[in-house]
């Protein structure tokens, strides 16, 4: 019998990519044989080869350095800040030109499913390049303190999880402020940057000024270290962060930290369900969970528990998981084995310590990483899955009965990235959004991001805001 | 001049609104700048420096939970109350950093007026750094400055009281609270600080001045897990680097100790308020 919800596959066609079958450096405006051993990416939905890709060793990243460096004493320091804003303008409409073949080569590097590259990762990339294009002839009226002057170059460090926006976070405020920049990407997903560099040549972005040094964490390590480099920004676990504030201290390198984060969204007794649920399963289930401000710990009221739950569950039961280019696919795949692994471990520790783990029915494709949208419940503030960022498709449920106990619990981590709240009433929103300690709060909303809004964390979330005129702060020698 | 036997103060730590001896039972002889004996200063411990933090945490939901203008009140208040000791400021200031008394009267002059100017800011601090955010779509979003927390600062060593109020005034201001190592050699001024502070309506445990090594006690505050931001700027030179390290165990927010201890008199703009400062972001769709 036919099921009346049953769709017809509607796969996005992978031919607008072209996909080399080996990437090198991009450096000083020219692709070139990295000197480390090359690494392969994968497509993590079916493990298939991708392409091979160089690896950047300390000579390369010098090389790529010395280019950044010679772009921004030579050519884009002293250029008219209205045409390092064309430039930039230029870069955000190619990016929308070629905005589908992007998105279709970022679900398949990434495993995310088009609808979200397509629709979020790379019009978003799009908007921060055409935002910050407009700041470049503007920065004396951003309100930073008088004269604000670009630091340099700019080495930075971005994760798998958003690929190309994750560059555009990067690049877009770095480049309108005047620096120039040695990008490294993550390993398991550099294929976006390296078409970026190809959107570079076609803007005709001078050399060196935007540079990709592909690699793992070594070449990381090298970008960070380098001598030469006058700003950090990274984006990526706390761990990690920690391990660069410390090679960065006692430098003069300016550093940007976004990390991880394990947020609250919490639901009162008078949300509209309906809507608190769709926030949720966006809130937790998007990219897989693979996002550092997902809504992984769900407060939600006592006496309203049982029925989020099972609307929950309902919803959740409706998920579709699989092709990550089914226009209709709503979970892809987990980025990496590695990544699969970790969700595991920590999925089996919360049934270990006593969570209820919940999951749909559930058909899992043969090959590739996959994870099935996960509920635990009956977890405490103590489990691990009440503490640890898990980076997948888990969610944590809690509950609480007064507001101050809801503000508490959701305080009661040592992260600070984000937090969401659902509630009719107005001034319970304000009171609650004010004693969050999180940089972001969405209420009776979740997972909004727009060029013009900052985004960053408290406390080991990291520091620092990207988006936003606060987020030129960081790329501008003496911005108060 | 009076025959009059003088009454002593006893120099001690400010700590939860409370002026205890050092738990450890050290002190340290403080001598001006000739090196005649002034007095005998708490040494402040590792364990002093816990119990400040304990109590700058507790404070710090209340302080920074006060409306912006009564801190700019209080604040002022502080202004006020100091000026009265005025007199009491310039010797203190002259004999520890062996100033002329029109310079030392000009360093307390200075010190008074930094504190109107940062009560001041408190009001102001929202509108300038915060705003609406034009976002693409259906919803209202705006970005506010909120207070980073406990800050630890290790104040200036040579300006015993303009440089001190120039990096503790801006932390509170912001709605922080503070867990401060004096000048190790100047500590006087502070501790008198410390007198006026009690008496100006600014909280128990919003300041805490811990008089002592910089060295000594600034690991166990770089290191501190409750402690989010720390001030090198009165860092002995060849310890910051570690101090910054130390720092990056918990990602706090650090300010660097500048190459030489600066000329505090300039205007500092917003330079030291917005290290202690977090933006937050709040949405809200729109919608009939």
């Amino acid at each position: 019998m036919t099921n009346l919800f049953e769709y017809a596959p509607a796969p996005e066609s992978r031919s607008i990519v072209d996909v080399a079958p080996s990437y090198g450096l991009f450096v000083d405006g020219e692709f070139v044989d990295g000197s480390g051993t090359p690494f392969k990416t994968v497509n993590p939905a079916t493990e298939e080869v991708l392409s091979e890709v160089a690896s950047a060793t300390d000579a390369d990243v010098d090389r790529a350095v010395r280019a950044a460096r010679r772009a921004f004493t030579r050519v884009w320091g002293p250029m008219r800040p209205a045409d390092r804003g064309k430039y930039l303008f230029r870069i955000a409409r190619l990016l929308q030109e070629r905005a589908r073949e992007f998105a279709v080569l970022e679900s398949l590097d990434n495993g995310k499913p088009i609808r979200e590259s397509r629709d979020v990762d790379v019009p978003l990339a799009a908007a921060h390049f055409f935002y910050h294009a407009g700041w470049a002839d503007k920065l004396d009226w951003a309100g930073l303190g008088p004269g604000p002057r670009p630091l340099g170059v700019a080495g930075q460090v971005i994760p798998w999880n958003f690929p190309l926006l994750m560059l555009a976070w990067k690049v877009a405020p770095a480049l309108a402020t005047g620096n120039t920049v040695v990008l490294k990407p993550a390993e398991t997903t550099p294929l976006t940057a390296l078409l970026f560099a190809e959107v570079c040549r076609q803007a005709d972005l001078p050399p060196g000024v935007v540079n990709i040094v592909t690699g793992a964490g070594d070449t990381g390590r090298a970008v960070v270290e380098h001598e030469d480099v006058d700003k950090v920004a990274f984006t990526g676990s706390t761990e990690v962060g920690r391990s660069i504030a410390r090679a960065v201290a006692g430098t003069r390198k300016r550093l940007t930290l976004e990390l991880g984060g394990k947020a609250a969204n919490i639901v009162f007794d008078d949300a509209p369900i309906d809507q608190a649920v769709e926030g949720i399963v966006q809130g937790v289930f998007s990219n897989q969970g693979h996002v550092c401000c997902a809504g992984s710990r769900l407060l939600v009221q006592e006496s309203v528990h049982d029925e989020v739950i099972a609307s929950l569950q309902r919803r959740i039961g409706t998920l579709r998981l699989g092709h990550p280019l089914d226009k209709n696919t709503d979970i892809g795949a987990i980025n990496s084995a590695e990544q699969l692994a970790r969700i595991r471990e920590l999925s089996e520790v919360g049934e270990a310590e006593g969570a209820n783990r919940w999951q749909p029915a559930c058909e899992l494709p043969e090959r590739g990483f996959w994870f099935p949208p996960t509920v635990f419940t009956d977890v405490s503030p103590a489990h691990r899955i009440a503490r640890d960022e898990v980076f997948g498709p888990v969610l944590s449920v809690l509950t609480f009965r007064t507001p101050d106990e809801a503000v508490a619990k959701a305080n009661n981590t040592t992260y600070g990235l984000s937090a969401g709240i659902w509630t009719e009433k107005g001034s319970r929103i304000l009171a609650v959004a004010d004693r969050l300690r999180a940089g972001v709060v969405w209420a009776n909303t979740f997972n909004q991001f727009d060029p013009t809004s900052p985004f960053g964390g408290y406390k080991q979330s990291g520091y620092g805001r990207e988006g936003g005129r606060h987020g030129l702060a960081a790329y501008l020698e003496g911005a108060q | 001049m009076s025959d009059r036997l003088a009454v002593r103060k006893t120099y001690k730590l400010y700590v939860n609104g409370a002026f205890p001896r050092s738990e450890s039972g050290r002190t340290y002889e403080v001598t001006d700048a000739r090196g005649g004996f002034l007095a005998n200063a708490a040494q402040a411990s590792r364990k002093d420096a816990r119990d400040a933090v304990v109590a700058a945490r507790t404070a710090f939901g209340k302080w920074s939970g006060a409306t912006a203008y009564n801190r700019g009140q209080v604040l002022y208040r502080v202004a006020e109350v100091m000026e009265g000791r005025h007199a009491q400021f310039c010797e203190e200031v002259a004999a520890g950093e062996g100033l002329s008394a029109s310079r030392a009267r000009a360093a307390v002059d200075a010190a008074v007026d930094r504190w109107v100017w940062y009560a001041g800011w408190t009001d102001k601090l929202g509108a300038v750094l915060g705003g609406a955010n034009p976002v693409a779509g259906p919803y209202f979003d705006f970005s506010l400055p909120e207070p980073t927390g406990v800050v630890a600062v290790l104040a200036p060593q040579r300006s015993s009281l303009l440089g001190l109020v120039s990096v503790l005034a801006p932390v509170l201001a912001g709605g922080n609270t503070a867990v401060v190592v004096t000048s190790r050699t100047r500590p006087l001024p502070a501790v008198t600080l410390g007198e006026v502070l009690a008496t100006s309506d600014v909280p128990g445990g919003v300041v805490n001045l811990l008089t002592g090594d910089a060295g000594e006690i600034g690991p166990w505050l770089a290191e501190h897990d409750d402690v989010d931001a720390i001030d090198l700027t009165g860092a002995p030179a060849d310890r910051a680097m570690e101090l910054e390290r130390l720092a990056a165990g918990s990602i706090k927010r650090v300010v660097r100790p500048p190459a030489e201890e600066p000329d505090w008199s300039a205007d500092p703009g917003l330079s030291r308020l917005t290290p202690f400062l977090e933006t937050k972001t709040v949405w809200h769709p729109m919608g009939l």
